[in-house]
C-alpha cells in the first residue's frame, strides 16, 4: 500500500505546490460568475419558493467548480507527465491498476473539494445559504468529482497534445456542466430541452447536490445518486481497463 | 538459480519498422553485460520491453525469473532503469524525487541508502535544489539514483553518459561497478566503446533488432579483428613470402595480420632470413571500435 499512498501523496503535493493557479484562480472565477449573474437575475427569477436566486445559484456554481477542478486535477497531471516523459516514473514501478485509478481519482477528488470548499465558506460570510441535508451534499461532491476525475484520467491517456485536451474540455465538460441546471431549474426549460437535459450525467450531479442544500430537487435525490453512481461505475470500469492495457502509455 | 535476464524470441514491431525481429539472451545474475549497437538498432525497445513500458508482439521475457507481463509487479520491483531520454519532474526537489521514487517501489524507511545515493552520486550540494534548476549532467546523476533507490537486483542503464563530462562518467562507473562487486547485474548500452570495452565482461550486438554477436569481451576481440603488427623495414620492402599476411601498406610501413603471439617470431625469422631490418615495431591490439565496424560491416554484405 505504500506505493499507492506514495503516487496519492504526490498528487496531493503536486496541485498543492502550485495552489494559487489550482485552487485560488478557479475560486476567483466562480465568484466573478456569482457576482455578475446574481446582480443581473436575483430580480427576475426564483427557481423554487422561498429559495433567491443567488442562494439557488452557489450550490450549482459551486458543484461545477468541484467538477471541471476535478477533471481538470488528473487530466492534467497525466498529460503534463506524457509530454514531458516523466510518466515514465509511475510506469516503472510495481502499481496494480486499480492503484493508479484510485491515486489519481483521489487526489481530482481532494481538489475538486478543496475548490467547494472555498466557494462555499466565501459565500455563507455574505448569503444566507440553507444546508438541510450535508450527508446529501457531500455524497453528491464526493461521487461527482471522482466521476470527473475518472473521465480526466481517461481524457488524459487520450489526449496526445494539449490541445486535444483543450477539445475535450471544451466541448465536452464545459458545455455539459453549462447545460445541466447550474443556473436555472430545468423546469422552467421548455419541454425539449427539459428532455434533453435528462439525458446530461452533470445535471443529476447537480440536482442532487443541490438537494443537500435546500431538500428540494428537480428529480428525486435517490434517482439522481443510482444514475451518477451508474455513470462512475462505468467510467471506472473504462478507466481500470484502460490502464490494464497500456493504452496509449505502454507502447 | 534464475538468470537475472531472459529473452526468449522476442518480436516488436512499430509500422513496418521491425524494431526487434526475433531476440534471444540470457544475462546471468552477477554479470556486467552490455547492450551495443548502431542508433535504431533497437536497444531501448528492447528495455522498454522488459521494464514494461513496450509490449512485446511475440515471444517472453523474465527479470529474475519473472515474467513481465505475468509476474510484472515482481519483475518490475527486480529491475532498475535508467531511462535514455533526460526526463525529470518539475515540481520537485532532488531529494523529494528519490523519496516519491522510493515510496513507488513500497519502501517506507529508505532515508539510509537515498542518503549513500545522493553522496555517491555528488548530489548532496543538490539534495534541496529543484530539479528545473539543474544542469543535464545533474539531472542525469538524478536519474540513475532514481533507478537505484530500491536497490533492485538487475540495474539497466541506457545510455547514461551520453553527453556527460568525463568526470562524472568516472564517478558514475565506480559506483556501478561496486554495485556489481556487490552482486548487482548490470547491462549497459553505450556509444562509448571502450567504456564496454572495460566495464563489461560481456557484449550482445544488435543490428536492425537482430542480435548479429554475443560472446565474451575477451572472444570477440580475439575473434574478429586479433592483433596484428605494424613495420618498418629497412629496405623497405616486405619479403614476398609475408605477403600473404599483409592488411595495409602505407609510407613504407607494413601492417601484418598475426594469428597468435608465436606467429610474430615467424614473420620475424622470414625478415631474418632475407636480411631486412626492422626498424621500428609495433604490435596492434584490436579495439571494440574495430569490432564492431567489422561486425556491422559484415552483416551489410
Ligand atoms: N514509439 C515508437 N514509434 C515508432 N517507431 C519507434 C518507436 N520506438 C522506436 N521506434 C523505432 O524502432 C527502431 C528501434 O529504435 P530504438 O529501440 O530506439 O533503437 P536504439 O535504442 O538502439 O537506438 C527505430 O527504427 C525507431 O525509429
Ligand atoms: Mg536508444
Amino acid at each position: 500500500m505504500t506505493g499507492f499512498y506514495t503516487l496519492l501523496y504526490k498528487e496531493l503535493l503536486r496541485f498543492w505546490k502550485v495552489s494559487f493557479q489550482t485552487i485560488v484562480a478557479p475560486l476567483i472565477t466562480v465568484l466573478l460568475y456569482l457576482l455578475v449573474f446574481s446582480q443581473v437575475l436575483e430580480e427576475h427569477v426564483q427557481p423554487y419558493p422561498g429559495v433567491s436566486y443567488t442562494a439557488f445559484l452557489i450550490p450549482g456554481l459551486a458543484m461545477m467548480a468541484v467538477l471541471q477542478n476535478a477533471f481538470a486535477n488528473s487530466s492534467s497531471s497525466l498529460i503534463q507527465s506524457k509530454i514531458t516523459g516523466n510518466i515514465v516514473f509511475v510506469l516503472l514501478p510495481p502499481f496494480a491498476y486499480w492503484e493508479m485509478f484510485l491515486a489519481y481519482t483521489l487526489a481530482a477528488v481532494a481538489r475538486g473539494l478543496a475548490v467547494g470548499a472555498g466557494v462555499y465558506l466565501f459565500t455563507i460570510g455574505f448569503i444566507d445559504l440553507p444546508l438541510k441535508s450535508p450527508l446529501w451534499a457531500l455524497m453528491f461532491a464526493v461521487l461527482g468529482s471522482a466521476l470527473l476525475g475518472a473521465l480526466g484520467i481517461v481524457a488524459g491517456i487520450w489526449a496526445e497534445k494539449f490541445d486535444q485536451l483543450a477539445a475535450f474540455q471544451n466541448f465536452l465538460i464545459m458545455p455539459l456542466t453549462f447545460l445541466s441546471g447550474v443556473f436555472y431549474s430545468i423546469h422552467s426549460l421548455p419541454p425539449f430541452w427539459q428532455e434533453l437535459s435528462r439525458l446530461n450525467p452533470f445535471f443529476f450531479m447537480i440536482d442532487g447536490f443541490r438537494y443537500g442544500f435546500f431538500g428540494v430537487s428537480d428529480i428525486s435525490p435517490y434517482a439522481s445518486l443510482a444514475i451518477v453512481g451508474g455513470c462512475f461505475l462505468g467510467i471506472s470500469l473504462l478507466t481500470l481497463w484502460l490502464l490494464k492495457i497500456g493504452y496509449k502509455l505502454r507502447s | 538459480m534464475s538468470s537475472a535476464i531472459q529473452v526468449r524470441q522476442v518480436h516488436k514491431h512499430f509500422g513496418a519498422v521491425r524494431a526487434l525481429d526475433g531476440v534471444d539472451l540470457e544475462v546471468k545474475q552477477g554479470e556486467f553485460f552490455a547492450l551495443l549497437g548502431p542508433n535504431g538498432a533497437g536497444k531501448t525497445t528492447l528495455i522498454n520491453t522488459l521494464a514494461g513500458l513496450a509490449r512485446a508482439d511475440r515471444g517472453e521475457l523474465r527479470v529474475m525469473g519473472y515474467d513481465v507481463v505475468r509476474d510484472y509487479r515482481e519483475a518490475r520491483r527486480a529491475l532498475g532503469v535508467v531511462p535514455q531520454e533526460l526526463v525529470f519532474d518539475p515540481f520537485f526537489t532532488v531529494r523529494e524525487t528519490l523519496e516519491i521514487q522510493s515510496g513507488y517501489f513500497g519502501l517506507r524507511a529508505n532515508d539510509a541508502w537515498i542518503d549513500e545515493v545522493i553522496a555517491r552520486l555528488d548530489l548532496t550540494d543538490k539534495a534541496h535544489v529543484n530539479m528545473r534548476a539543474l544542469s543535464g549532467g545533474m539531472k542525469r546523476r538524478v536519474l540513475v539514483a532514481q533507478a537505484l533507490v530500491h536497490k533492485p537486483p538487475v540495474i539497466v542503464l541506457d545510455e547514461p553518459t551520453a553527453g556527460v563530462d568525463v568526470e562524472l562518467r568516472q564517478g558514475l562507473w565506480g559506483f556501478i561497478r561496486e554495485l556489481n562487486r556487490a552482486g548487482h547485474t548490470i547491462v549497459l548500452t553505450t556509444h562509448y566503446l571502450e567504456e564496454a570495452e572495460t566495464l563489461c565482461s560481456r557484449i550482445a550486438m544488435l543490428k536492425q533488432g537482430r542480435i548479429v554477436a554475443l560472446d565474451t569481451t575477451h572472444n570477440l576481440l580475439n575473434r574478429f579483428s586479433g592483433r596484428s603488427v605494424r613495420l618498418k623495414l629497412c629496405p623497405g620492402h616486405l619479403p614476398p613470402a609475408l605477403k600473404p599476411l599483409m592488411q595495409e601498406q602505407e609510407s613504407g610501413c607494413y601492417t601484418l595480420a598475426l594469428s597468435d603471439y608465436p606467429a610474430l617470431e615467424r614473420v620475424l625469422a622470414a625478415l631474418r632470413a632475407e636480411g631486412v631490418q626492422v626498424q621500428e615495431l609495433e604490435i596492434l591490439q584490436a579495439d571494440l571500435e574495430d569490432v564492431f565496424i567489422q561486425i556491422m560491416r559484415k552483416r551489410e554484405a
